[in-house]
């Protein structure tokens, strides 16, 4: 070396392009929170226009959703149990099936298997909507009804279970990326000792994985809460205030799509509700983002 | 140890291998739970589209007259708008996605991005399509076009991209990182030539995951501007000039095979139920076909990965 | 990898390339037409009969936003006609009023609302409009769920109801001419923007009963079983077909439905060509596509209010049941 700054480390021309790409980085990254902002931009702008006419205690507490009827109630309560019922039904089915799934392809599937497989059911997720919320409404209802014999034709069990079937793929394939990533030597160190599959794949693996498990939890709960038309079709398009899964009753997204495609003028109060009901429906999401990525923090593990 | 202990440890072994291989039979049931359904789907579509899936049925417009309406349309604009879609989406989420995972300091800012991001995963997709349509649309001037759909679709999927990646990158060992600085490399460098490669089994994952839903959204495009009945085709990518590109279609009315087949399964004929399905089948392929792709890339990339 | 990428491109230059051979003329002339599902076949059509015989010279594209959303492009200047399955609004009115566009109201076909039941429901011979009052009204809600509890001869079967969803035009106006009030209505019935589910749910229950648009129910005429109206006590039930509504018999759910063409965009002549070919051939379209055609004469008066550029809603805003076609287009235009 003939002086001291060598010309490869601290030429400024890497610097300066270090600091290019990572002021790229940066402007991707904001650009997410950029569309957040934009979101609640609009739906608070269109929402004011609405609490001008509605009182916001009487939008939290009134037990009807008839924004559109002569005799108008702006209750959100209906809709709100509508998108919760049905992404509870959701998650009862996609969580448990989908967990399951992901470990027995993580550990216990020979490869040729797993990567066959893997595609399929991803193809899951690849499905329109529509399509799914049909098969619900012509295929799955029929099929219950023959088990439940009072189960009324629009219903929110019908549309939870398809809903929960689409949603498999959210949960198995990123879990299993991320139970995949565990490194072998964690494994060998269980089997070494003793252990079964089963007894490594739950003790070892899942615990190592779990900050991606449950990034692939919360994506699937975003997910529920936030579709359309499965439960468009299939729940029917009446708000309901129930938590029995055998009525029908409408979300809160399948109320924003019939209205904003609907025949209703842009700009009258009934066409407003729905930036109310979309903004209701951010504050749900929020809730259970924040709750999960609090959990997580708190059992993550680091190895 | 004595005879006693002996049995009891044998007696623990075999249950735990019971355990072992009931949860094996479980997941194997609850797979093909899944496989079931979605061949029930796809032969239903199927048995019911069949007899549609002529050659006329991809070279024909829309009509009013099921035996003549066909998806041409529809399938050139979804081709196009998955492409504008995947160009904009891949890059801005893995972009988004590194920076956070190894710039980033972390700090509350960064717990905040993160809220924010699977935030915007439970956003439904109209509200996306509202978005789409006060700027894309109106504030930007793009217009109804291609690129509006291919950017509001980008925009819905970015969460999934963004959260794929951020969880390929974490899995991804620090000895590997510190190795690469212990060469001399600076930040990008290990980035670009440790961490995306391999980390690209996991964004794929995402990609997949995130292109399959996009293809199937009807509402945000209606709302954007996509069309029910349009008889001509954008104008191709390949002109016959210098410089043999040429980006005109980006500004071109459209419609997607979803918004078809929406039509198609409300009208009143039963004949457009048939084509409906047919469309169905149709879609389902091209996503398997775009997916194959993605699939095929990330199955030769695990191959190589040992750690 | 990199052969992989390279087979990739080319696979997507040789599916890109036919689509490329297709075109013809880029910046040609293009009618843009958005607004009401309900009237998008018929406009289908016409425009498909309309590029045949301009063979493609002039292309047309027709968007599905409803007819609210149609409304609102149209006011910004975005279309040249919207659909619609009501007549246009006080607020959207104003909106154009705000923006400078002018439109001509053109009704184009009747859609004849029809009331169903179940072809084994075999006690209801017809139904009058207080009794679907009663059956519809918000006073209804929760109380009356039997047939019995509309009309004592009827046998003690839950009464099981379907309809539009409240966001939609036929919703309005089924109600406007069935309970005196638009919008008013029992709020527990089944309700489905997708008229085929509506008719699903009625073709499989017994006691169901269910209104939706005339072609569902020619589509599917063997499932169900239309029930003549009478508009009032005493008076001859009619049945709902092409020539009850066309002459007027059918009443009160026959409801037109109307295409509104911009002022502004009538001095494009490839619009106005188009309006005009509507007019001459909608009757024909609108029958192929099952809808009802309004009178010959109608079709005339509205041809000539498009040729003298007679601006304005004749409705002013305000929804109306039972207005005759001709009188709508003798009415000044309110803007």
């Amino acid at each position: 070396m003939s002086n001291g700054k060598s010309h490869l480390s601290h030429s400024p021309m890497r610097l300066a392009k270090e600091r290019l790409v990572e002021a790229i980085l940066f402007l991707a990254a904001f650009a997410s929170v950029a569309i957040t902002v934009a979101i609640v931009g609009i739906l608070l702008y269109e929402s004011l226009g609405f609490f001008r006419h509605v009182s916001i205690v009487e939008f939290l507490t009134d037990t009807q959703w008839t924004p559109l009827f002569d005799d108008a109630h702006y209750g959100i309560l209906p809709l709100a149990a509508g998108t919760l019922v049905t992404t509870g039904v959701a998650l009862a089915v996609a969580i448990p099936l989908g967990t399951i799934i992901a470990i027995y392809l993580s550990e216990f599937a020979p490869h040729k298997m797993r990567e066959i497989i893997k595609p399929f059911l991803e193809l899951l997720g690849a499905v329109p909507t529509v399509v799914y919320g049909y098969f619900a409404l012509i295929f799955v209802t029929p099929l219950l009804q023959k088990i439940m014999p009072d189960l009324s034709g629009f219903n929110m069990l019908s549309a939870g279970l398809v809903m929960g079937i689409m949603i498999i793929p959210y949960v198995s394939s990123v879990s299993e990326d991320a139970m995949r990533a565990v490194p072998m030597h964690m494994r060998e160190g269980s089997y070494a000792m003793g252990a079964t599959r089963f007894q490594t794949s739950v003790r070892v693996v899942t615990p190592a994985a779990f900050s991606g498990i449950a990034a692939a939890y919360i994506l699937g709960i975003s997910r529920a809460v936030g579709e359309t038309m499965v439960v468009a079709i299939a729940a029917g398009m009446q708000p309901n205030l129930t938590w029995d899964p055998t009525q029908p009753a409408a979300t809160i997204t399948a109320y924003i799509v019939q209205v904003s495609l609907g025949d209703l003028p842009h700009g009258s109060i009934g066409y407003q509700t729905i930036f109310a009901a979309g903004l209701t429906l951010m504050l749900i999401t929020l809730i259970f983002n924040i709750g999960g990525y609090l959990l997580t923090k708190r059992f993550r593990e680091v190895y | 140890m004595t005879a006693e202990d002996l049995k009891e440890i044998r007696a623990l072994i075999s249950r735990h291998k019971l355990w072992d291989y009931l949860f094996a039979t479980l997941g194997l049931l609850a797979m093909l739970a899944g496989i079931l359904v979605l061949l029930a789907l796809f032969i239903n579509l199927f048995m019911e589209g069949a007899p549609r899936l002529t050659t006329d049925f991809f070279t024909s417009f829309t009509s009013r007259r099921p035996e003549r309406a066909g998806i041409l349309a529809a399938w050139a604009g979804t081709t196009l708008v998955m492409f504008v879609t995947a160009s904009v989406a891949v890059p801005l989420g893995v972009a988004a996605a590194v920076y956070l995972e190894e710039y980033a300091s972390k700090n509350a800012i960064t717990a905040l991005i993160e809220i924010n991001v699977t935030n915007l995963a439970g956003v439904p997709s109209i509200v996306y399509g509202l978005l789409g349509l006060s700027l894309f649309v109106y504030k930007m001037d793009l217009g109804q076009s291609i690129l509006t759909a291919g950017l509001t679709l980008a925009l819905l999927i970015l969460p999934v991209v963004i959260v794929a990646t951020r969880e390929a990158i974490r899995a991804i060992p620090g000895s590997i990182r510190e190795a690469a600085y212990a060469l001399g490399a600076t930040k990008w460098q290990m980035v670009s030539d440790h961490v995306l490669p391999y980390s690209s089994a996991g964004i794929l994952t995402g990609v997949i995951i995130g292109l399959s839903r996009a293809i199937g959204e009807t509402a945000p495009l209606i709302v954007v501007g996509a069309l029910t009945f349009i008889a001509f085709l954008p104008q191709s990518p390949i002109s016959p000039e210098f410089p043999y590109v040429s980006f005109a279609w980006l500004k071109e009315p459209f419609t997607v095979m979803p918004i078809q087949m929406f039509n198609w399964t409300s009208r009143p004929e039963e004949a457009f139920q048939v084509n409906a399905a047919a469309a169905g089948v149709v879609l389902l392929i091209m996503t398997l076909t775009m997916n194959a792709v993605a699939i095929y890339l990330r199955y030769r990339i695990r191959k190589n990965i040992k750690w | 990898m990199r052969k992989l990428m390279i087979g990739v491109l080319l696979a997507a230059t040789v599916i890109a390339s036919p689509i490329g051979v297709q075109q013809v003329n880029a910046a040609g002339a293009v009618v843009k037409i958005d607004g009401s599902s309900t009237v998008y076949p018929i406009t289908e059509a016409v425009a498909e009969e309309f590029q045949a015989a301009t063979r493609g010279k002039v292309r047309v594209t027709i968007g599905v936003s409803g007819t609210g959303g149609g409304f609102k492009k149209f006011c910004r200047g975005e279309t040249d006609i919207s659909e619609a399955s009501r007549p246009i609004m006080k607020k959207e009115m104003e909106a154009c009023k705000k923006a400078g566009i002018q439109y001509v109201e053109l009704p184009v076909a009747y859609d004849a609302l029809t009331v169903v039941v179940n072809p084994q429901n075999n006690w209801i011979k017809s139904l009058t409009v207080d009794e679907l009052k009663k059956m519809w009204e918000p006073a209804a809600q929760g109380k009356v769920t039997t047939w019995k509890q509309v009309n004592p001869a009827w046998p003690d079967v839950p009464l099981k109801l379907f309809g539009a969803g409240a966001d939609s035009g036929t919703f309005d106006y089924f109600t406007e001419a069935v309970v005196g009030k638009a919008k008013s209505s029992r709020g527990d019935y089944t309700a489905s923007e997708d008229d085929n589910v509506l008719v699903q749910g009625v073709s499989m229950d017994k006691s169901a009963l269910g209104f939706f648009g005339y072609a569902y129910y020619a589509e599917n005429a063997k499932k169900l079983k239309a029930v003549p109206i009478a508009a009032k006590a005493g008076a001859t039930p009619v049945a709902p077909s092409i020539d009850t509504v066309k002459s007027g018999a059918y009443q009160p759910l026959a409801r037109p439905i109307f295409i509104y063409v911009s002022a502004k965009s009538l001095e494009k002549p490839e619009v106005r060509e188009f309006a005009e070919f509507y007019l001459k051939n909608a009757a024909t379209l609108s029958e192929e596509v099952k809808y009802v055609p309004l009178p010959d004469k109608a079709y005339v008066m509205a041809l000539d209010n498009l040729k003298a550029k007679k601006t304005g809603t004749g409705f002013g805003g305000i929804p109306e049941v039972g207005v005759s076609v001709e009188d709508l287009l003798k009415r000044e235009g309110k803007h």
